[in-house]
């Protein structure tokens, strides 16, 4: 399998009046052609500030301290600002939370998808035009020329979910990055745009990051999962492996939070105390003041390690602790 | 729409009515006109007679009743002083003063636009602290004081433009103006500037504030995350919202600033109808005054309708609105 994406000991720290917010602080992880990752994590983890790195589109009074991003084997962190534009949109491009927001309101929703094909490739109006019409249909947007001339406000919150899922295909990029692209969707939206995302890039060979704080979403939708805390990867291996056999304190807390059938009637289990704040992490491991399974070791940073076909940062793995 | 249009003009002749008591009642409290017409030497009789002339002598509800009466007529009385209409004693002043107040919005445009765009992309670089202190001052100094301190610095101490009167003047379409000579621009420049001042720091402080949101908003992330150029991302994608709020209250401030020429009319001796309202007040010529009003009032109110339609024209959001409506 070859590599789109090697990120490799990234961190993106923002310096900010009340001290140093390590948003992202050493995250390594690589994405093959055509796979699709989850990136999970409670709010404030550094989910979204991976992504934004990716794309170079960090800002004041942020930047990318350290570490490697390389794509399609190209070194593109702190990239010249003229390459990564010409890589934006066009080999990697993005899908944001709320299309409410992202969209422009004041634009139609044919100059915002033709403006993503004028910015890369020199072709007529019409050759946009038709591309872009033909990119709705592949979303299952119903009458593609209607919408076209329609602005964001006269589209569902699913149906601009959609456009802006077309607009991502639009340049049949290697990656696509989906920051939360379902969440402010109610659910059955929500099942039938992770379906037509799926559809895609299995059609298309487009590799993604799918970013979310619900594990249930990438259960069925990605082939691996990184699970995110505090700035860090805790856990990273095949979903299955880590949905299944969860091998760190965390994912396993964040597995005991989502609703499942067999536990219908059960009460949901809630990760204990209270989302660190990232401009005091503990020396150690940052998850150990909310963690059962604390001992004296974790008062250090742990290590990578690999076990069970897994990257954790643990010292302590809850070997099948999920399972009963 | 229509429903929209009909309401709102309901309302409008509800405001230019009230308006008209509180004018008439207000303006017949202040001193006597009578003693500013008779000669000094006048007796009672004479007097009594100018009185009677002037319609004085009826009850003040009277008056008003005839005033209305002339009114609904398109009469707003005669002038004390020249025996003509008011009415047409200030169409005759409507020009200047509307190409004054016309030139200095869009020197407020074009000259507040850029610089608020400016200070707003780049708010920590010197040039835009230069730009925001200056709009503190044009905000903070007085319209008469800058209005001597232009006269003194262009008129008498470099003697590049002239600092009084209307100049040449030409008519396109159908329209005199001094804006069609060159004569003219160089009379009106002074004091259009003079009266553009306070709406070009209004115009820097919108645009600026305006820019700054709509940077930070998440259409401008998305933007950029699609690889749009930064120049479309400002040109379009920000100066297309921003222009919304901006062009509603600049329409908004045309109003105002045919309010405030009366006193950039006074000071460079501009044939507009602030010059005549000043004088027609120094005179008590009480129609004068009344129909001067009553004008400034209908034009509040027409360009508050206008802007609200522009505003529906240019708000893709509120069009949709009102076609459900
Ligand atoms: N401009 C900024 N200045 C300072 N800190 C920031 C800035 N942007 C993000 N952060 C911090 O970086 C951390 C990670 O933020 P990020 O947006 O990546 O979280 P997330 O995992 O995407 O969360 P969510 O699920 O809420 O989207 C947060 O603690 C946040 O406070
Ligand atoms: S390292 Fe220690 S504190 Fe951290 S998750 Fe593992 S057991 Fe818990
Ligand atoms: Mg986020």
């Amino acid at each position: 399998m070859t590599a789109v994406l090697e990120v490799a000991g990234l961190k993106t720290h923002f310096f900010t009046h009340a001290g140093v917010v390590k948003a992202v602080d050493g995250v390594d992880f690589t994405v093959n052609k055509g796979e699709v990752m989850g990136l999970v994590g409670e709010s404030g983890s550094g989910k979204s500030i991976t992504g934004f790195s990716i794309l170079g589109l960090i800002d004041q009074p942020g930047r990318i301290v350290e570490g490697s991003i390389r794509f399609n084997g190209d070194e593109i962190a702190n990239a010249p600002e003229e390459t990564l534009k010409s890589i934006r949109g066009n080999r990697i491009s993005m899908i944001f939370q709320d299309p409410m927001m992202t969209l422009n309101p004041v634009l139609r929703i044919d100059s915002q998808m033709m403006e993503a094909i004028f910015a890369h490739e020199k072709v007529s109006k019409k050759v946009a035009w038709e591309r872009s019409r033909h990119a709705l249909g592949l979303v299952g947007i119903p009458s593609p020329e209607e919408r076209l001339k329609a602005y964001p406000h006269q589209l569902s919150g699913g149906m601009r979910q959609r456009v802006s899922i077309a607009i991502a295909f639009l340049n049949k990029p290697d990656l696509i990055i989906a920051d939360e692209p379902t969440t402010a969707l109610d659910v059955t939206i929500q099942a039938q745009i992770i379906h037509e995302a799926q559809k895609l890039t299995r059609q298309t060979g487009t590799a993604m990051i799918w970013i979310t704080h619900d594990l249930a979403v990438v259960a069925g939708l990605a082939d691996r999962i990184s699970v995110m805390y505090a700035g860090r990867i805790v856990e990273q291996g095949l979903t299955d492996d880590v949905i299944d056999r969860p091998l760190h304190p965390y994912t396993v807390g964040l597995l005991g939070s989502v609703p499942t059938a067999n536990k219908r009637g059960e009460r949901l289990f809630q990760i204990e105390g209270m989302t660190p704040n990232m401009l005091a992490l503990p020396e150690g491991c940052a998850f150990a003041p909310r963690c059962r399974s604390a001992s004296a070791a974790c008062k250090a940073p742990p290590p990578i390690t690999h076990i069970a076909n897994r990257d954790i940062r643990c010292f302590n793995p809850q070997a099948q602790a999920a399972a009963e | 729409m229509s429903v929209f249009v009909i309401r709102r003009l309901m309302q409008a002749l509800l405001v230019v009515f009230l308006m008209s008591v509180i004018v008439f009642f207000g303006v017949n409290i202040v001193g006597d006109p009578v003693y500013m017409l008779v000669s000094p030497d006048a007796d009672q009789a004479d007097i009594e007679a100018a009185i009677r002339r002037l319609g004085l002598d009826r009850p003040i509800w009277d008056q008003y009743l005839l005033f209305l009466k002339g009114a609904a007529q398109g009469n707003l009385g005669d002038s004390f002083i020249f025996g003509e209409p008011a009415l047409k004693l200030i169409l005759h002043h409507m020009p200047a003063t509307l190409e004054l107040a016309f030139s200095a919005l869009m020197l407020a445009i074009v000259i507040g636009i850029p610089l608020g765009l400016f200070s707003g992309l780049y708010p920590d670089n010197p040039i835009s602290k230069g730009i925001m202190a200056g709009s503190i001052l044009g905000f903070s100094l007085p319209t008469f004081w800058v209005g001597l301190m232009l006269i003194l610095l262009f008129a008498v101490e470099l003697g590049w433009l002239p600092s009084t009167g209307r100049g040449d003047t030409a008519t396109i379409f159908g329209i005199e103006t001094s804006l069609a000579t060159w004569d003219g621009l160089r009379h009106i420049f002074l004091p259009a500037l003079n009266l553009a001042l306070l709406k070009i720091s209004l115009a820097i402080r919108l645009t600026r504030a305006g820019v700054r949101e709509a940077m930070s908003q998440d259409y401008v992330k998305y933007a950029r995350a699609k690889g749009i150029s930064t120049k479309r991302i400002i040109f379009v994608h920000v100066m297309k919202n921003i222009m919304i709020p901006v062009v509603t209250v600049m329409g908004l401030e045309f109003g105002s600033l045919i309010g405030f020429s009366v006193v950039t009319e006074t000071i460079f001796a501009w044939p507009g109808m602030g010059k005549l309202l000043i004088d027609a007040i120094l005179q008590l010529d009480r129609p004068v005054v009344v129909a001067y009003l009553m004008i400034m009032v209908l034009f509040f109110v027409v360009i508050n309708l206008v802007v609200d339609i522009l505003y529906s024209i240019l708000d893709p959001r509120v069009r949709l609105q009102d076609q459900g409506a």
